[in-house]
């Protein structure tokens, strides 16, 4: 089967950072794909080249059986393209923005205006304003609307749902839900975990380097593995005391009570007796759920030690 | 619709929804030029004077009838040498003529106040041409070709021509192309299917029209209310300006492949090409005057070589053939920087 995206071991250079090293991974038609990874962890840089804006040191991209250099103008009007920051004009109106966007991919707001009116609906509304004065969701809207007016076949979206409340967040996914329905594959880019959630593949990346590709599922259940709650009336005394023992590889502050990550030998019971012992009160010790922010703590600390 | 005439209309919303610039930029030549061409010049006129004469006879009495009938000096009238200096120094009066007749023959002495270098100058060679018309010895006869008023206006109108192009086609355009890099919305561009030549035409063209409309009213203004003398080289002036425009606009898409914000855009624009437009190419400070070294430094100056052939052509009225050399100069300065940026806006990547 042709895949819809495919890289293979792209390497990316900026003077003497390494943007990217040897990343490879595949994206087949009509899927949503993750990207998942911590700020400056090389994700910008790849939908760069993916959108033909940046070259690849090493290895090659293709999108839609198009290579990324060679094939570049053919594939820039098949993929629709929406960068982190959303980028409009803000002194151009909704109307001004979406038609202008159309015209430079040779096409006309009427023709596929199928395909982004449920998007659009509610900046109808309002079609004279500019985009400026426009609220983060609504911008975040009609740059969807702006990147999905020429109908591409690959949508890829840069963290489009930064600087967005929780409500259009959720809107937006199930706009992109609809979307995917209709054939679209997807890769975005996100560091919410309730978002990787929605994407049928992830992939992890740090450092420039692809750490794992997997459904959410899983990444989910892996990052459970060995992780633990931990509460107590003294939470400082509580995180000293767990660092001192020898099966607890980390232990740090999440929310209202401590993540505990331990080895296999770790048995909660036995550590909550022990630090009982040590004299705190109310002590608890139960299974945690993983989430992205374990994750991305994982990483940091590996790279640290 | 055409993809470049979208990008053509694009650009020209983003100039006329900027109103405070907009008008800026059609006021602000209006306003230069009127400035340059009435307030501002060289010109002394209504120089206060005194006179003070020990003897009178019909040579002193000549020369204090010319002062006062002259239009560019009040006759404050006459006093005595030791008030002079008091009279100075109070700000009284700017110039004083002393008048002594020795044997028979005439002695003067002009005591002017030189706070203003270039009025006192000015002033002391119109004193000295009162005296010598009246003593009519040998008159020296002087003509002033070209702008027999001595207008200054004449000597402004292609300095400013020279400065306002640079203002608005190389610091707008630079910005412009510069403001979309910062927003991202150049990414856009480039992610689309037209070319990298599409989007700089797209970008310049908008920004040339109106540098028309900035030209057809600076020439309106020029020969219309300064007076400069109409002749067919209208003509040429229009396709030298032309030319400079687009040497202009080359600027700012060479600036705008350099800088990264709009700020740079805006001083590198200012600082490497306005500043010297205004001290070095001859539009207030003669070249002739400049040290050396900054009189080879002038030649790099577009604006020196577009003010001189616009001299040529608006005030000595002179005709193409004699700016041959200015307008080489100015299509080769135009290709080069054309080249260079061309090139390195598309390796951009």
């Amino acid at each position: 089967m042709n895949e819809a995206i495919l890289l293979k071991d792209v390497t990316k250079r900026y003077g003497s950072l390494t943007a990217l090293d040897k990343v490879s991974f595949s994206v087949h038609p009509g899927e949503m794909f993750g990207l998942i990874g911590p700020d400056g962890s090389g994700k910008s840089t790849i939908y760069r080249i993916l959108a033909t804006l940046s070259v690849p040191d090493e290895g090659e991209a293709e999108v839609c059986g198009l290579n990324t250099v060679r094939d570049y103008r053919h594939l820039r009007t098949r993929i629709g393209y929406m960068p982190e920051k959303f980028s409009l004009y803000p002194d151009l109106s909704v109307m001004e923005n979406l038609r202008f966007f159309a015209a430079l991919f040779g096409v006309s707001v009427r023709e596929n205006f199928d395909l982004i009116a449920p998007i659009f609906g509610q900046l109808e509304r309002f079609p004279n304003r500019r985009a400026g004065a426009l609220s983060g969701g609504m911008k975040q809207k009609l740059a969807l609307s702006c990147a999905l007016i020429h109908r591409p076949e690959i949508l890829l979206l840069d963290e489009p749902t930064t600087g967005v409340d929780t409500v259009s967040r959720s809107e937006f996914w199930d706009t992109l839900a609809t979307l995917r329905e209709k054939g679209i594959t997807i890769l975005v880019s996100t560091s919410y975990m309730d978002e990787a959630n929605r994407c049928r593949r992830i992939a992890m990346i740090n450092r420039g380097r692809i750490l794992d590709t997997a459904t959410p599922e899983a990444l989910v259940a892996s990052l459970g593995e060995n992780l633990y709650n931990a509460s107590a009336t003294d939470m400082f005394r509580l995180l000293s005391e767990l660092r001192k023992l020898p099966e607890v590889t980390d232990c740090y502050t999440f929310g209202a009570t401590l993540h505990v990550v331990a080895d296999k030998d770790f048995i909660p019971a036995q550590a909550e007796k022990r630090i009982r012992d040590a004299g705190l009160k109310d002590v608890r010790i139960w299974p945690a759920k993983g989430t992205i922010e374990d994750l991305f703590i994982r990483l940091t600390r590996n790279e640290n030690s | 619709m055409s993809i470049f005439k979208s990008l053509v209309i694009k650009e020209a919303l983003h100039i006329v929804r900027d109103r405070r610039t907009m008008v800026i930029t059609l006021l602000m030549p209006v306003v230069l030029l009127l400035l340059f061409g009435f307030a501002i010049s060289t010109e002394v006129n209504d120089v206060r004077i005194v006179a003070v004469v020990d003897r009178h006879n019909d040579l002193t009495r000549n020369i204090l009838e010319r002062l006062q009938v002259n239009e560019y000096f009040t006759f404050q009238g006459l006093t005595t040498a030791g008030e002079v200096e008091g009279l100075l120094r109070s700000g009284h009066t700017d110039a004083a003529l002393l008048l002594r007749t020795d044997d028979g023959v005439l002695k003067s002495q002009i005591i002017i106040d030189a706070s203003n270098t270039t009025s006192a100058q000015a002033a002391t060679a119109y004193i000295q041409g009162v005296i010598n018309n009246a003593s009519s010895v040998s008159p020296v006869l002087t003509s002033t070709l070209y702008n027999p008023q001595m207008k200054s206006a004449y000597n402004f109108v292609p300095g400013i021509l020279g400065m306002i192009f640079i203002l608005i086609c190389a610091i707008m355009t630079s910005v412009s192309i510069v403001r979309e890099k910062e927003t991202g919305t150049m990414n856009l561009l480039l992610v689309s299917p037209i070319r990298g030549s599409t989007i700089i035409l797209g970008k310049l063209v908008p920004y040339f029209i109106l540098s028309c409309a900035i030209l057809a009213i600076m020439l309106l203004i020029s020969y219309g209310v300064l007076g400069m003398p109409v002749s067919a080289n209208i003509v040429n002036v229009i396709l030298i300006s032309l030319l400079y425009i687009i040497l202009s606009l080359s600027i700012g898409l060479f600036v705008s492949t350099l800088a990264d914000t709009q700020l740079t855009a805006l001083i590198v624009s200012a600082v490497m090409f306005m500043l010297p437009v205004i001290m070095l190419s001859g539009m207030i400070f003669p070249i002739e005057n400049m040290p050396r070294l900054l009189q080879y430094v002038s030649c790099i100056i577009p604006a020196r070589w577009y003010i001189e052939a616009m001299r040529k052509l608006m005030v000595q009225q002179l005709g193409i053939d004699f700016i041959i050399q200015e307008t080489v100069i100015l299509i080769s300065m135009t290709a080069l920087l054309l080249l260079f940026s061309i090139r390195k806006f598309n390796s951009v990547k």
